[in-house]
């Protein structure tokens, strides 16, 4: 065998192993209270890496309503590829009052059938918290108060389950964006400031993911 | 008419039950969760002196969610004060099965409770009487 030969051999049969994890992708859920921007966040996960988009967003809350899953997104960083599935879940909350929506102009039907959707769409992430997720990325807008019981139980039940959890405190390109706030509230995870609607620091973000998830 | 509606609860007043601890001890997950989410549905603040594990806190969102209708129920409003750090089970005892629960819990109807808050020491309802 000639010497180049060899040498292609060999390099394959590294990266054989080097990607011999990614035929089974870590499955990240994106968790979070409603309107933190959970799925601008995935949107723009799914746009950097794969070209498209994972799901509507928007200001009036649940707006998403049933988990949506982008498979198979490669994050590359530092020579090393990360291989995750991104599950955007609807924002826990422990009430759904159908009469909210209709403050954003919506009819009674249409209302009604937004919370039933919306509760459904919870109860399904709750269940995959407990069964079927590798790590989870949570989001917080860094605007608001980061210690609220959802948070608190969310972040309990993420750490009894020992899963890899990043911090993520969205939304800081606004006013009252207050990162220190984030980080006095989960001392005991890292967490990392970002707008996901601007695209700012996103390459730490990436980096991060990278570091948790790979 | 002597029958109050189970929405209403008791004539005007708000119910509190507390639970002790001991009451809660024997039972398994999803009897304390029946258990909770009967009196919310009632109309009354529950306040356990044990609260729940946090995989019973997971299943109590997921129950509580699949309960809330239109016309009835819109779900819940909770509190805990954390387990203390020096009584934490820490990893090894989950491994070893045990769970650290959180301390005290409240929890109310989310339609009757107009506030719930809480600091490190002190946890405050402002209930409606409706
Ligand atoms: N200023 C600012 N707005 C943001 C940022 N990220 C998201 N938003 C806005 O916040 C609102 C909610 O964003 P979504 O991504 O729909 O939030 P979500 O967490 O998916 O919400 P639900 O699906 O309802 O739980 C939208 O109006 C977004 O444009 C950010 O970094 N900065
Ligand atoms: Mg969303």
């Amino acid at each position: 065998m000639g010497l180049f030969a060899e040498l292609r051999d060999s390099i394959s049969r590294v990266s054989a192993s080097l990607f011999a994890d990614d035929s089974e992708p870590k499955r990240i859920g994106i968790y979070g209270p409603p309107n933190a921007g959970k799925t601008t966040l995935a949107n723009r996960i799914a746009r950097d890496w794969t070209g498209d988009a994972v799901g509507p967003e928007s200001h009036i809350p649940h707006e998403t309503r049933r988990a949506r899953r982008k498979e198979n997104v490669e994050i590359k960083r530092d020579g090393k590829t990360v291989n995750i599935d991104i599950v955007d879940t609807p924002g826990v909350t422990t009430k759904v009052d159908y009469s909210e929506f209709l403050e954003h102009d919506m009819e009674k039907d249409e209302a009604v059938r937004r919370s039933r959707e919306a509760t459904e769409g919870v109860a399904e992430a709750m269940h995959w918290l407990r069964e079927d997720v590798d790590g989870v990325i949570y989001v917080l807008d860094s605007t608001e108060d980061p210690f609220t019981q959802v948070n608190t139980m969310l972040i309990g039940i993420i750490e009894s389950r020992d899963l890899p959890v990043l911090i993520l405190a969205n939304k800081t390109d606004l006013e009252g964006s207050n990162i220190q706030r984030v980080s006095n509230a989960f001392p005991q995870h890292e967490t990392i400031p970002l707008s996901a609607l601007e695209g700012e620091n996103m390459d730490e973000v990436y980096e991060k993911i990278a570091e948790y998830f790979g | 008419m002597p029958e109050t509606t189970s929405e209403d609860g008791p004539g005007d007043g708000v119910q509190i039950d507390l639970i002790s601890a001991e009451r809660m001890s024997g039972k398994t997950s999803m009897e304390k969760i029946r258990m909770i989410l009967d009196g919310v549905r009632d109309g009354k603040i529950v306040v356990l002196e044990a609260g729940l594990t946090p995989d019973e806190e997971s299943k109590l969102i997921e129950v509580t969610m699949s309960e809330i209708n239109p016309d009835g129920f819109s779900g819940i409003e909770i509190e805990s004060f954390p387990q203390s750090e020096t009584n934490d089970t820490g990893l090894l005892g989950r491994l070893m099965g045990k769970q650290s629960t959180s301390k005290l819990t409240v929890v109310g109807p989310a339609n009757q409770i107009q506030s719930l808050h809480k600091d490190e020491t002190l946890i405050s309802a402002l209930v409606s009487r409706k």
